[in-house]
């Protein structure tokens, strides 16, 4: 205990090290020549990875983690005389429960700064025989020389074997802020240890400096019986807003998540399960929207912290997805209401329905008459015609009679873009369906009269040859008319099967324009799909903190020579952002295409009604 | 220290293979590949300015030649950046790993590491390219469900190609530090 007084760090100062510790290679470590590797005896290679903030600390002791499996050291500070040995192992003992992770002394560091010192190196040798370790580390580094030593001590071995040094310098800020992706499983398991034989040796050591943050939380400014060098030694980082948010957030969340309660509360309430109001409310997309983003408020503001860096990183993208969201949508809002844009909507209006409609009854008189060349029957022709030009009059005044309303309607509904982008496109949506609503009625009635006229078809045509479907076996078998009834059949069969280009022609002509209508919404869909699940704050981590998100380690090799340890700098190679965007992002109610081309194909041919998008939660049809 | 040779990729185009020895476990092979003609380049240019000048005579639309000349340029620079590359590089350090680098024509790298606990061996393949057999040096790992199986073949210098008596040095060098590695692991 006598050795560590103050007197024992200018003793240190002064006095030259004794030549064996450094200099020129010791003969006991066989050195290459050339590129002649066989008269070379092999030995197990140490690695010891150094924190590059420590190359310029005074003398001192190392303290890390010894990952034997690996044989390599990670080294997280160096601890500056004076020291009492019993406080040093008092202070580790207490960091080790709370960080989990096995920091021991691994060894001393000696910066001569002026020339050499002589006792220094008995010093350091008696240092070796308080804290003993296997194996000890000595790592020294000269004045005006960039060029380290390093040397290992082990008392176990019977023959001395010298270990060949790695030195990996690493960025202690960086390698603790960063997140190694893909993540180790046996990592998240049980924290500080590594069971299996073949994980990933990165992993360990940045888990390992990324657990020993209670390590760093003392600075050079604290009174305490240990000095420390790390990368905060310097002073603790912290913002002032980080903290002020932090303490902010607390009432902030609560006052929220009463809100959205109260809000969902009156979503559910039993006005909403009446058949007109949720049957309309199911078709909306707006409705399905405006649900989603709830949840997300929810989930953002809700009271738990978020348990592990997967729902850190989800809660913060929502977050920024729903600002910019909301920043996009009053942009749109402020240029919409100026110079009355809105009046000038909904006066543009009415003229497209009204030309819409006009379109469409041109279209109805060229099919009444002799379509692409081809000669229809003309009494089911008109009768066909007349109904749908009936329709689309009826549908005209409706509008009409809608009309003075409609500025009024736009301008409140227009207000709702200050709950997004996403909310304005899809009312866009809905509006757009709204308006082509006509369209989705004469799809209906064509594919249902072909539909009809198919199946009389097949039904008739088995007749024809003698057969009959049966029910309950679910299979076609032969059946015995009698005269009377092959009659009937036969005189159907044939009428129908002369009014089937009729039919058809309508039935296709109506399905190429739903199928217009269908494909547009799908676009607008897309793009309120791309705003919803695009990981904004991910991406713009990667561009301003490329290190956080790691996809693994470069190095680099440093100037070498003759017998010192190899040199490497270690830094953080960044994740692509191809990678980024696909690990982080956010699940949506997506539409997907329910069928495949084949079966979609099908359901054409026999006029079953096809409805293309599949939303998620949807009951099978 | 460092030794350069000259070989030929499997079009014939020159070489220059950079071995240096840090130590006696720490490799480096840097491979340089042949640098952008200006033969090509000229060509390239000339052959979109003639099909915009074409459609200018056609279109009188003046629109169609500065297109053209942000085509040839952004063109260009995507090139650099993307396709190009000038430097292929090997870093292999016993019980560390092994370490791809691709620097690009534009001053990019990419750089892939490999750790030393997931490789399981070094070789050289065949593989039918187009209408050739070619060689070439590709890294094998190991499969973490099965120790004896392949769970992906990593192949190296992809762009340089160059032809076997280049693999072969660099094969031979691998496996001397994997076959140190090997001995070292095994022993206490």
């Amino acid at each position: 205990m006598g050795l560590l007084s103050g007197g024992a760090a200018e003793a240190g100062q002064g006095q030259a090290i004794p030549a064996g510790l450094l200099g020129p290679p010791r003969s006991r470590r066989l050195q290459p020549q050339g590129s002649a590797p066989r008269s070379w005896i092999p030995t197990m290679v140490l690695k010891v990875f150094f924190p590059s903030c420590c190359s310029s600390a005074d003398s001192g002791l190392l303290i890390g983690r010894w990952i034997p499996e690996q044989n390599s050291a990670v080294i997280l500070a160096v601890v500056h005389f004076p020291f009492i040995p019993f406080q040093v192992k008092q202070y580790l003992s207490e960091v080790q429960k709370v960080s989990q992770v096995d920091i021991v002394v691994l060894g001393t560091w000696c910066n001569n700064k002026q020339e050499k010192e002589e006792n220094l190196g008995k010093f350091l040798d008696d240092l070796g025989t308080i804290f003993s370790h296997e194996p000890w580390l000595q790592i020294s580094k000269e004045k005006g020389s960039k060029f380290w030593s390093c040397h290992t001590l082990s008392r176990q071995a019977d023959t001395p074997t010298e270990d060949q040094v790695i030195l990996v310098y690493y960025d202690q800020r960086k390698v603790m802020l960063s997140r190694l992706h893909p993540p180790e499983i046996s990592l998240d398991n049980q924290p500080g240890v590594i069971t299996a034989p073949d994980a990933s040796k990165l992993a360990a050591v940045f888990d390992t400096v990324a657990k020993s943050e209670v390590l760093f939380m003392t600075d050079r400014y604290d009174d305490g019986p240990i000095k420390l060098t790390h990368w905060q030694s310097e002073g603790v980082e912290a913002s002032i807003i980080v903290e002020l948010a932090k303490q902010a957030s607390v009432p902030v969340c609560m006052l929220l998540t009463g809100l959205l309660s109260l809000v969902s509360g009156l979503c559910k309430s039993r006005i909403f399960k009446f058949w007109p109001v949720s049957f309309i409310w199911s078709k909306l997309s707006t409705c399905e929207q405006v649900r989603y983003r709830l949840e997300h408020l929810r989930f953002v503001f809700s009271n738990q912290k978020a348990e592990n860096q997967n729902q850190l990183m989800r809660k913060a993208n929502i977050f920024v997805s729903l600002l910019v969201d909301v920043a996009l949508g009053i942009l749109l809002l402020s240029w919409l209401y100026r110079k009355n844009r809105i009046g000038q909507l909904a006066d543009a209006l009415i003229p497209v329905a009204d030309h819409v409609a006009r379109e469409l009854q041109d279209l109805l008189q060229w099919l009444m008459g002799v379509p692409a060349g081809l000669k229809m029957n003309r009494a089911l022709d008109q009768v066909l015609g007349r109904f749908f030009l009936y329709h689309i009059h009826l549908w005209i005044s409706y509008i009409h009679l809608l009309s003075p309303f409609i500025e009024m309607i736009l301008w409140y509904v227009g207000l709702s873009a200050c709950l997004g982008l996403t909310v304005v496109l899809s009312i866009l949506s809905d509006i757009f369906a709204l308006l082509t609503f006509h369209i989705y009625c004469f799809y209906v009635y064509g594919a249902r009269l072909y539909c009809l006229k198919i199946y009389g078809l097949s039904s008739l045509w088995r007749l024809f040859r003698g057969k009959k479907w049966n029910v309950l076996r679910q299979r076609v078998d032969s059946c015995s008319y009698d005269l009377d009834q092959l009659f009937i059949g036969t005189l159907l069969f044939t009428i129908l099967l002369f009014l089937l280009p009729t039919t058809a022609l309508y039935y296709l002509v109506f399905t190429l324009l739903r199928l217009l209508v269908v494909i547009v919404q799908g676009l607008i869909h897309l793009l309120v799909d791309l705003i919803d699940s695009l990981p904004l704050y991910s991406i713009g981590l990667r561009f301003c903190r490329s290190y956080r998100l790691a996809a693994g380690v470069k190095f680099r090799v440093l100037e070498q020579e003759e017998g010192r340890p190899l040199r490497l700098l270690m830094q953080i190679n960044p994740l692509s952002y191809g990678s980024v965007v696909q690990t982080y992002r956010l699940p949506t109610y997506s539409c997907y295409p329910k069928d495949t081309w084949g079966s979609l194909c099908k359901k054409l041919f026999f006029g079953e009604l096809i409805y293309p998008w599949k939303q998620k939660g949807d009951k099978q049809d | 220290m460092e030794v350069e040779r000259i070989f030929s990729d499997i079009y014939g185009g020159r070489l220059a293979l950079q071995r240096r020895q840090y130590s006696p476990f720490c490799r480096e092979f840097c491979l340089g590949c042949p640098r952008l003609s200006l033969r090509s380049l000229t060509a390239a240019t000339c052959t979109v300015w003639l099909v915009a000048y074409g459609l200018f005579t056609l279109c009188q639309n003046s629109m169609v030649l500065s297109a053209a000349i942000f085509i040839t340029l952004l063109g260009l620079l995507g090139y650099l950046h993307f396709v190009k590359i000038d430097q292929e590089t090997l870093l292999i350090i016993g019980s560390l790993g092994i370490q791809m680098t691709s620097s690009y024509a534009s001053g990019k790298e990419s750089t892939t590491f490999i750790e030393m606990g997931k490789v399981k061996d070094v070789v050289i393949n065949e593989a039918i390219y187009m209408q050739k057999v070619i060689y070439y040096l590709c890294i094998l790992l190991k499969d973490p469900v099965e120790p004896q199986g392949v769970s992906q073949v990593v192949p190296v210098f992809q762009s340089a190609k160059p032809r076997l008596d280049c693999l072969i040095e660099v094969y031979r060098s691998c496996q001397e530090i994997l076959a140190l590695q090997k001995v070292t692991s095994g022993s206490p």
